[in-house]
């Protein structure tokens, strides 16, 4: 398992939350949009020169300004082969 | 136009709302406008995007004998008071006899959190399950009575879009128990439900205790758990389409793609509709004995030519109803009359482009594209201090300015509303001014309409980077749901495209006509001499415009269209056309725009963008006419 933002995920990967950054005001909406704690997202595409990360979290899509990625941290299972090298 | 009336209800923003008997509480584009259209036959503007309602709407329903009072809340994610739409919300909870909570039964955990807050709040409620429709078409489950005793309130399955369920749950909601007044502020007595056995209110019995934020998602999580069944399915069409509209690449060609389609077919429609041909300027491909030109022809001149005869072709009241004549003959682009001018340009020039542009945009609105657009937009209008949602409001200020501005609510924070507001106003021509340009300047060539879109574009993305520069404040970053492709509804299309057109007639036409009877009276009066002959120093010298330009610059102020069509009598150079239009664009926007940026924006904010006004008018004016040789 290792840690690291959604604005990292590359696109297909996904991840579990554990923790929201940035102030209580850009938290909650965050949450508002199921974007919390202990929810599985995916990430489904990265907009080119530091374009908007679009999420897929509960079966919903949602986009996410690149600063406000990287302050969205997620547990991501590590792929076989890459425990191997 | 009509849209932001209705948008508003019946009370002015910011004044307390009266009481709703029906309160309807949601998120954001769960189908709530929808409801309330179909709950009190007040036609509301909806969209497969959120923050489409930014005031609240109220209207009323017959319900038996009864009438009641149901108001659409906006839309908001949670009732802590973290933007505009929740404190109206909050207000309107307040005031409110029962609440009709509306949730998309496609994404119930979603939804829930604000279901239970609006639980703890202790008024009498019932859950209207929205789109259940496509629930079921995604394969999704919901058990209605598990929900309901773990909820401790009525839930009714509904699509508002068909109706279905609509009957059951305003019955539902109607035979809730009211208590009794003093009750109304003691919250932490439960409010007992007839349908529910009081040892099954579950979350309801809670009260009003503060609901941790952690607590609230484990709880939400159970419920869901519990209440519903996912049954496999396939990916479908438009979820793969989904995933293919924001691929950086794909999606990025899309997003180019569905722009340059959109102005093709508002020209092409418009230009089909005005003269039933469609072509390159002067050179229809083909010829259909149709549009409103050969309408005016072969039906209106008649009538106007004999009463022209009838008055003797002259005097004062030929003059104000018919106009000049131009080679003996009535002209409809330039006799200037009431009754010939006055009638074809918001009939028969500017109407055809209405139509077809609030059709393309109802349809872009409708299928959920928008919100995809703004993802691609992002970056760039990140350089103006904006996020890429605020191309909504700019798009539909590229219909008429006065709801664009309206729909700045939908942005965060101050600074965004007002460098977007102030854009529009200055550099977002509206449709009608946008047919007249293409009318006029499209008979010196293609080529000069392009450097008209092209300087106004340019100045939109100039004033935009100083304005960031300028101001100060903190950029919100994008943060938006992206809603599903849905396939729009004929009957919401041909509601919404009635409003908005039917609006554009009623407001438009009186002024135009007005306008136009005071410039003729003044006319005859020499009145303008003085002002034209005051000013025509510096218009001249300035921005290389004559004299005579100095009138429809004026008249723009009451609506841009009839500035440009004082423009076809006066012999321009192709030159002073083109800059002409560009000044009348930029130049103080028309009279309704400016009451609308006076209530958004304040009196203090609305001077400044004034006074950026016109620096950039002068600035972009002397500009074109010191280039251009």
């Amino acid at each position: 398992m290792i840690e690291k933002t959604v604005a990292e995920l590359s696109p297909g990967e996904e991840g579990t939350i554990v923790s929201l950054g940035g102030g209580p005001g850009a938290q909650a909406r965050l949450r508002a949009l199921g974007l919390a704690e202990g929810r599985h997202v995916r990430n489904v595409s990265r907009i080119a020169w530091g374009g908007p990360i679009i999420l897929l979290v509960n079966r919903a899509q949602v986009a996410v300004g690149r600063g406000m990625a990287r302050k969205i941290v997620v547990r991501v299972k590590i792929h076989r082969a890459e425990k191997n090298g | 136009m009509a849209e932001n009336h209705s948008m508003n209800g019946t009370a002015p923003r910011g004044e307390r709302p009266g009481a709703a008997d029906l309160l309807l509480v949601g998120q954001p584009n769960v189908g709530k406008s929808v409801l309330f259209s179909r709950l009190t036959g007040v036609r509301t503007i909806a969209s497969n995007y959120p923050g489409t309602t930014v005031g609240y709407a109220s209207g009323s329903m017959r319900f038996g004998a009864e009438s009641y009072t149901v108001v659409d809340a906006p839309g908001t994610y949670s009732l802590e008071p973290l933007d505009e739409a929740a404190r109206v919300a909050i207000d309107l909870i307040d005031g409110a006899t029962r609440i009709v909570n509306v949730v998309d039964a496609t994404h119930l955990e979603r939804h829930l959190p604000l279901t239970l807050e609006l639980i703890a709040q202790g008024k009498p409620m019932v859950v209207a399950l929205n789109m259940s429709d496509e629930a079921r078409h995604l394969g999704i489950e919901i058990r209605v009575d598990a929900l309901e005793e773990r909820l401790g309130v009525p839930v009714v399955a509904t699509v508002a879009r068909t109706g279905e369920g609509v009957v059951r749950l305003i019955g539902t909601a109607l035979s809730l128990e009211i208590p009794e007044p003093s009750a109304r502020d003691e919250r932490d007595h439960p409010v007992h439900h007839p349908h529910v056995p009081h040892h099954h209110a579950g979350e309801q019995a809670k009260g009003h205790e503060h609901i941790a934020e952690d607590r609230v998602w484990s709880r939400v999580g159970e419920i869901v758990d519990e209440v519903q069944v996912l049954h496999h399915h396939h990916h479908t069409f438009a979820q793969r389409l989904e995933d293919a509209s924001v691929h950086p690449v794909i999606g990025g060609l899309f997003a180019i793609l569905v722009l340059a389609a959109a102005f093709s077919v508002v020209r092409l429609i418009g230009e089909f509709l005005v003269s039933g041909g469609v072509g390159i300027a002067g050179e229809p491909w083909f010829h259909l004995p149709f549009g409103m030109e050969p309408l005016f022809d072969a039906a209106w001149r008649p009538v106007v030519s004999r009463i022209s005869e009838a008055l003797g072709g002259g005097g004062f009241l030929h003059h104000v109803l018919i106009g000049n004549l131009i080679d003996g003959r009535i002209d409809f682009t330039q006799s200037f009359g009431i009754l010939t001018t006055g009638l074809f340009i918001p009939l028969g020039v500017v109407l055809p482009y209405i139509f077809s542009f609030y059709l393309v945009l109802s349809l872009l609105e409708d299928t959920g594209y928008l919100p995809r657009l703004a993802v691609f937009l992002d970056n760039g209008m990140h350089r103006l201090g904006l996020h890429g949602y605020a191309i909504v409001p700019t798009l539909l200020g590229l219909g008429c300015n006065v709801p664009g501005i309206m729909a700045t609510r939908i942005l965060e924070n101050r600074r965004q509303r007002f460098i977007t507001a102030t854009l529009i106003s200055i550099a977002v021509p509206c449709a009608a001014l946008q047919a007249m340009i293409v009318g006029l300047v499209g008979a010196r060539g293609l080529w000069a309409v392009a450097l008209v879109y092209g300087i106004l574009f340019a100045a939109w993305i100039v004033i935009g980077v100083i304005l960031r520069i300028a101001t100060r404040g903190f950029l919100p970053e994008l943060l938006i749901e992206i809603p599903p492709y849905r396939v729009p509804s004929f009957s919401a299309l041909a509601s919404k495209m009635w409003m908005r057109v039917g609006g554009f007639l009623r407001e438009a036409l009186p002024i135009v006509l007005g306008a136009i009877l005071v410039v003729n009276v003044l006319y005859q009066a020499n009145i303008f001499h003085y002002i034209a002959d005051a000013a025509a120093g510096f218009v001249n010298a300035l921005w290389g415009l004559p004299k005579e330009a100095i009138v429809p610059l004026l008249m723009g102020i009451l609506r841009k269209e009839m500035g440009a069509g004082m423009f076809a009598p006066l012999a321009l150079t192709t030159k002073q056309l083109v800059s002409g239009c560009v000044i009348l664009s930029m130049f103080f926007p028309c009279v309704a725009t400016f009451v609308v940026l006076l209530r958004e924006l304040g009196w203090r904010d609305t001077f400044k963008a004034t006074l950026i006004m016109l620096a950039a008018v002068v600035a972009v004016g002397g500009a074109v006419n010191l280039i251009w040789p």
